[in-house]
């Protein structure tokens, strides 16, 4: 497969900048035309890979770095450090300052948005709070349905009301609801929508109001191309996101959606979902991101050890 | 709306979102040089049609640069559109209908890519152009999926054949095929669960649906269309290529080309598969279908008339 010599390819790069005593900057420039096509091919937004690039190359033909004694392992952890710092540092958790907290989920179409709201309600339930599942997508046919049907196979509470009520006011009515019956947490599962369907991203904008979420998750598929930036950027601008869930990466995409989305919002990944059931929940990390996004999960070990 | 205006308005939404951007490349440099190959190799780039097909066509637009001593853009357009013409499959786009009743459309893809919708929408259209249509829930998996088909059923206002969720998805398919032939429908399409193509158990059962609708109709399914979503990126190729294997694609439709994303990997999943499209997905109404024609489509991309 193509990703497959890429990786072996990158590895040679790598292998052989270690091995170098000098560096030219035309070593450089090849070591990195590799990167950038790994980066490209995991579909890593271009102006992210681009600055990306830049940075790296800036960094790497510095005369310090250059007649060092080891150049090229100098370069391969500026690779490194640039990539962390674009994937952001430590996982950080969800916060969860007011009582009752509303979280807020929101995305494109089909993204995973229903799924992670049950999820994330399972997880937070088993850590002994008591969750309220919010019913706001009245657009969907059947998203209620889902919605309630998961609920119900997890013991979850549900609020719904129907599909005549707008979503404002059911999420509004379901803060009354969960203040009466005592809930620590709402979770809305809002509709799918295009962020540039102004109307539907009014309506975002409306349940924070209305609400104050604690948290707004942008939900986003994994396998995402280069649309990411446009999509995570007008979430961002419209709604002020506060975090980021990556879904699907239980498959073979590289992912690279995560480093654009980083880049552009700023906003830390705080999840991602590897499956279908509710339990294939995981805690971001960063280090193994980037090694995925890479392709090249050995040769970190491999620069690790350099 | 006339329907010939809901057709053209369709295809001018298309022609401005799937690929758009490639064609003012050519309209803003008047000579092919450098800067004009960066900027069409960003646009490519940009556009999800991925380093390697990108690569590949600028590579081939040099040399015939070179070769036919080709210095301003309008002369290399012509090339290139014909090249994408070519590429985009002179094939037939129009969706197989079978002889005998009734015809077999087979509907896969990954989770959430648009495939139940496709279907509402599908249905309508084939009712408006005379069809007796049936669906058959064989997504008996996801929550709620049967209840979503059966919503689109009402809309159209056609049967639904289903069974409880958590069953067999073969044994569905199977009773919904002979409902098909009793009731005599023109087109009976099958709705299945969303997998991802890197799960070998999940191919594998969607080879064995595939199966128990050869026993029934030997030369079924007449269609076996492939739903992506256009905001996907470079996964898309592994995705067409892992269905392909299970079984055998005969179109592709291009969902949700109503957003911001270009669609560009179909350029490079035609041509490493030379499977066509045969639909776009505009939205999630129950109209917003395109019928997808390479040739027509490319011709539109380019011309500002
Ligand atoms: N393989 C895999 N599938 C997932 C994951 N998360 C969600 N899905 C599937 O993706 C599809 C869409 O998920 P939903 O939760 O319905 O997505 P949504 O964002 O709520 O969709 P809309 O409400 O229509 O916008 C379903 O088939 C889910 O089962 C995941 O992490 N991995
Ligand atoms: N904007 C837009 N949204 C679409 C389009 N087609 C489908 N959708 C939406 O995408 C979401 C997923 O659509 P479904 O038809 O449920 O997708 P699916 O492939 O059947 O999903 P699973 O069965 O869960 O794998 C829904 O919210 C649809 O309304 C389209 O062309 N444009
Ligand atoms: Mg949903
Ligand atoms: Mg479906």
């Amino acid at each position: 497969m193509m990703l497959q010599g890429l990786s072996e390819k990158l590895q040679g790069v790598f292998a052989n900048l270690k091995k170098k005593g000098k560096l030219s900057e035309k070593d450089v420039k090849e070591a990195m035309r590799e990167v950038r096509v790994a980066l490209l091919e995991a579909d890593v937004n271009f102006q992210v890979v681009k600055k990306f690039i830049k940075t790296v190359r800036e960094k790497s033909t510095g005369q310090e770095i250059l007649n060092s004694l080891t150049p090229g392992q100098q370069v391969i952890k500026i690779v490194r450090d640039e990539l962390q710092e674009l994937m952001g540092g430590q996982n950080e958790g969800l916060n969860l300052n007011t009582h009752p907290a509303p979280i807020m989920l929101v995305g494109l179409q089909g993204a995973g948005k229903t799924t992670m709201s049950v999820k994330l309600a399972k997880k937070l339930s088993q850590d002994n709070k008591k969750v309220l599942l919010v019913a706001a997508d009245i657009y969907r046919p059947a998203a209620i349905k889902q919605l309630e049907s998961m609920a119900e196979q997890q013991e979850i509470d549900l609020f719904q009301l129907g599909t005549n009520n707008s979503p404002v006011d059911i999420c509004k009515a379901a803060m009354e609801h969960a203040k009466k019956y005592g809930h620590d947490i709402l979770i809305f599962d809002t509709a799918g929508r295009l962020h540039v369907d102004d109307k539907l991203m009014d309506e975002l904008d409306d349940i924070q109001q209305a609400t104050s979420p604690c948290e707004t998750l942008l939900v986003v598929d994994a396998m995402t191309g280069q649309d990411a930036v446009n999509v995570a950027q007008n979430f961002n601008d419209k709604l002020g996101i506060s975090g980021v869930v990556l879904t699907k990466l239980d498959g073979d995409t590289r992912g690279g959606a995560a480093i654009s989305i980083k880049a552009v919002t700023g906003a830390p990944i705080k999840y991602i979902g590897t499956g279908e059931k509710v339990e294939n929940l995981e805690v971001f990390h960063p280090d193994r991101m980037a090694s995925r996004i890479l392709g090249m999960g050995d040769v970190l070990s491999l620069i690790e050890k350099a | 709306m006339s329907i010939l205006n809901k057709f053209k308005s369709g295809l001018n939404k298309t022609r401005k979102n799937l690929l758009g951007g490639i064609e003012k490349v050519f309209s803003g440099f008047s000579s092919v040089d450098d800067e004009f190959f960066e900027e069409l190799e960003e646009v490519l780039l940009e556009a999800d049609v991925g380093v390697k097909t990108t690569m590949d066509l600028i590579e081939e637009l040099r040399d015939y640069c070179e070769e036919e001593n080709v210095k301003e853009s309008a002369e290399l357009q012509k090339f290139f559109e014909d090249r994408l013409i070519e590429q985009f499959g002179e094939g037939s786009t129009k969706l197989n209908s079978s002889d005998v009743k009734p015809t077999v459309i087979f509907v896969c893809g990954v989770n959430g890519v648009g495939k139940t919708t496709f279907i509402g929408k599908l249905t309508n259209k084939l009712q408006k152009e005379g069809n007796k249509v049936m669906l058959v829930a064989a997504d008996t998996f996801r929550a709620a999926a049967i209840e979503q088909l059966k919503v689109w059923g009402d809309r159209n206002n056609v049967d639904v054949i289903s069974h409880q969720m958590g069953s067999d998805p073969g044994a569905v398919i199977y009773d919904g095929l002979q409902a098909a032939k009793a009731r005599k429908v023109d087109y009976v399409i099958c709705d299945t669960a969303g997998r991802l193509h890197s799960k070998t158990n999940l191919m594998e059962e969607l080879k064995k649906v595939n199966r128990v609708i050869k026993r029934e109709i030997p030369d079924g399914p007449h269609e076996s269309l492939l739903v992506l979503d256009a905001t996907t990126g470079q996964n898309a190729i592994n995705q067409a290529k892992a269905f392909g294997e299970a079984t055998e694609l005969s179109g592709i439709v291009l969902n949700k080309i109503d957003g911001t994303a270009k669609g560009g990997v179909v350029i490079a999943i035609n041509k490493e598969l030379k499977v066509p499209i045969k639909y776009v997905g505009l939205g999630e109404k129950i109209d917003d279908l395109q019928e997808f024609d390479g040739k027509q489509f490319i011709k539109a991309l380019f011309d500002r008339g």
